[in-house]
């Protein structure tokens, strides 16, 4: 994905975090983000990453990075520790769907998750035509994508609906990352929600 | 690859009494010890580096009088390896209670004249970071950029943070345990029977008898040994193969593994000295920072205020990673600064010590982060 997409994803969570609270990003690779909290919002940040060349990047980056498999949960940290647990654009690789959100919600106050939408206009155009879609933020080949879930806004939704979360906001962004307002499930490329109990 | 070359072990002598945390006293004391690299003007690129159990002082490079003689951790030490001495003042020290060159139960006990033996007090991982503490003041350091260790090391690294948290920066706490399980104190305990039984043992005073407990020494050394590979690495390196092709229904020396835990256990025991043994794992089985929080390791571990690498190794059984997990856990629940490396290795306990690239690229990184 581009830096550009990259940005307006983190603009919006960065917005959200006030400083000298406390943040878990969960997949958070190389740092980037953390890296940014900390740095411009003052927060206090934690990150979670399995893959060891993204360990190491965030380790030079200076971050707190933990490494560890989202899958087993969050084992050891503790309930409510965090204001904010950050999950970018990671909850469609993950299998334990329901899990992993429920966690995100004990050991933190907010869940922040950001997903692909696979009901966007081009990803549906792309199906229409019969192809799986390739896009911004959906760049993999059917053959090669880590992504193990393909899910819209209305399926999240609905989740969060029977697992009891409370939507506290939402923003959709097309693939050049603006702001989509008008039918969100058709024209958004990326979801960005605020969730907690 | 060359490392740092020629070193030379330094004395430095404390006449001050050390308080142990065991009750008893010890009137003076020597620390030897190896530097590596140049402290800088400010005092601030200064790293030291705490031994395991056989460890000693002799970190890296060769000894003039035995140029085969490479320090046990010279892989991560030198011009542009980790522990980078184009930019690091690296210091090594053997612990009290050694056997190698500062004060320990060989050593002559002033009050008798005769080697202490028996009458060495058992030392604690406090203890020893309040000897290292003496050593950093007879430096002129006041403030570790880092301490480091593996192990046994690793508690010490942490238990500096804990002891003296004004006093360093970062801790590198690798392969390490918050404290050890009933299991590790088991296998400890059998170790120490193996010296205890033995009949030239003679209850710890065996210098004055001219002998060694050699047997009970290679037999705890044989156990040991086991505890720090791992399974897959044993059938790897030995599997089930014999030294001669074919069984000879007896005693004697037959599968490779037994040819090579022998030659392990052998080699160590005539190098190594018996009580010095004892004491060390004694340091292991009292380790228990939380002891004093109710079993709360968080609390126990609130007063470090440097900034922590934790890393633990895939095979490691010995302190398997769910235990350096413990720490870092403690660590985040009350904010501090940690990051946390899972080393895949194949190496069970003694990956530690291994040139593994991507492990000692997670060294590099985090030093490359300390500002001198």
């Amino acid at each position: 994905m581009t830096q550009a997409m990259e940005r307006a994803d983190f603009d919006l969570i960065a917005s959200w975090v006030q400083p000298g609270e406390r943040v878990l990003d969960l997949g958070c690779g190389d740092g980037s983000l953390l890296k940014r909290l900390i740095e411009e919002r003052g927060a206090k940040g934690y990150g979670v990453e399995l893959e060891d060349a993204e360990v190491l990047a965030a380790i030079a980056n200076g971050i707190n990075v933990i490494q560890g498999n989202l899958e087993q949960g969050l084992a050891g940290f503790d309930d409510q520790t965090f204001n904010h647990v950050v999950l970018s654009r990671t909850l469609q690789t993950v299998r334990h769907t329901e899990r992993i959100l429920g966690e995100m919600l004990r050991v933190g106050r907010e869940a922040v998750v950001s997903f692909p939408n696979f009901a966007y206009w081009k990803n549906r155009m792309a199906v229409m035509a019969g192809r799986m879609p390739v896009s911004e933020d959906l760049p993999y080949e059917w053959f090669d994508t880590p992504n193990l879930r393909f899910f819209t806004l209305l399926d999240f939704e609905s989740l969060c609906s029977k697992m009891g979360l409370v939507i506290r906001e939402r923003q959709v962004l097309d693939e050049a990352g603006r702001q989509v307002t008008e039918e969100p499930n058709f024209l958004g490329s990326l979801a960005v929600y605020r969730l907690g109990r | 690859m060359s490392g740092v070359g020629l070193v030379a072990a330094q004395r430095a002598q404390f006449s001050q009494p050390l308080q142990l945390k065991g009750g008893g006293v010890l009137p003076a004391f020597d620390l030897v010890y190896e530097t590596y690299g140049t402290l800088n003007a400010a005092k601030s690129n200064a790293i030291l580096v705490c031994h395991a159990l056989s460890g000693h002082h002799h970190v890296a490079g060769h000894t003039a009088d035995n140029l085969a003689n490479l320090g046990w951790w010279d892989n991560i030490v030198g011009p542009g390896r980790p522990l980078d001495t184009d930019r690091f003042f690296i210091v090594g020290v053997n612990n009290l209670g050694g056997c190698h060159g500062s004060t320990g139960p060989a050593s002559p006990n002033p009050a008798t004249g005769k080697p202490w033996g028996a009458d060495f007090p058992v030392v604690t991982v406090e203890d020893w970071v309040d000897s290292h503490a003496r050593l950093a003041d007879h430096l002129g350091i006041d403030a570790w950029a880092a301490t480091m260790g593996g192990s046994l090391g690793g508690m010490q690294a942490l238990q500096w943070t804990l002891s003296y948290p004004q006093r360093v920066r970062h801790a590198l706490v690798i392969a390490a345990t918050p404290k050890l399980s009933a299991e590790n104190i088991a296998f400890n305990d059998v170790a120490r029977q193996a010296i205890l039984t033995d009949p030239d043992f003679h209850g710890g005073h065996f210098y004055e008898h001219g002998v060694r407990p050699l047997r009970g020494l290679r037999l705890a050394r044989m156990l040991g040994h086991i505890t720090y590979l791992s399974d897959d690495q044993m059938a790897e390196k030995f599997g089930r193969r014999l030294r001669t092709g074919a069984g000879s229904y007896g005693f004697d020396v037959e599968f490779e593994i037994e040819s090579y835990l022998r030659y392990q256990g052998d080699k160590f025991a005539g190098v190594f000295d018996a009580n010095t043994y004892l004491r060390m794992t004694k340091a292991l089985d009292y380790f228990d920072p939380a002891l004093d929080y109710d079993g709360d390791l968080a609390r126990a571990l609130a007063r470090a205020s440097a900034k922590f690498l934790v890393v633990a190794f895939s095979t490691d059984w010995r302190f398997s990673p769910e235990r350096s997990r413990e720490i870092v856990h403690a660590m985040v629940h009350n904010g501090q600064e940690v990051a946390y490396a899972e080393i895949n290795s194949a190496h069970g306990h003694d990956s530690f010590l291994m040139d593994e690239p991507h492990y000692h690229a997670v060294v590099d990184a985090y030093l490359k982060r300390i500002k001198l």
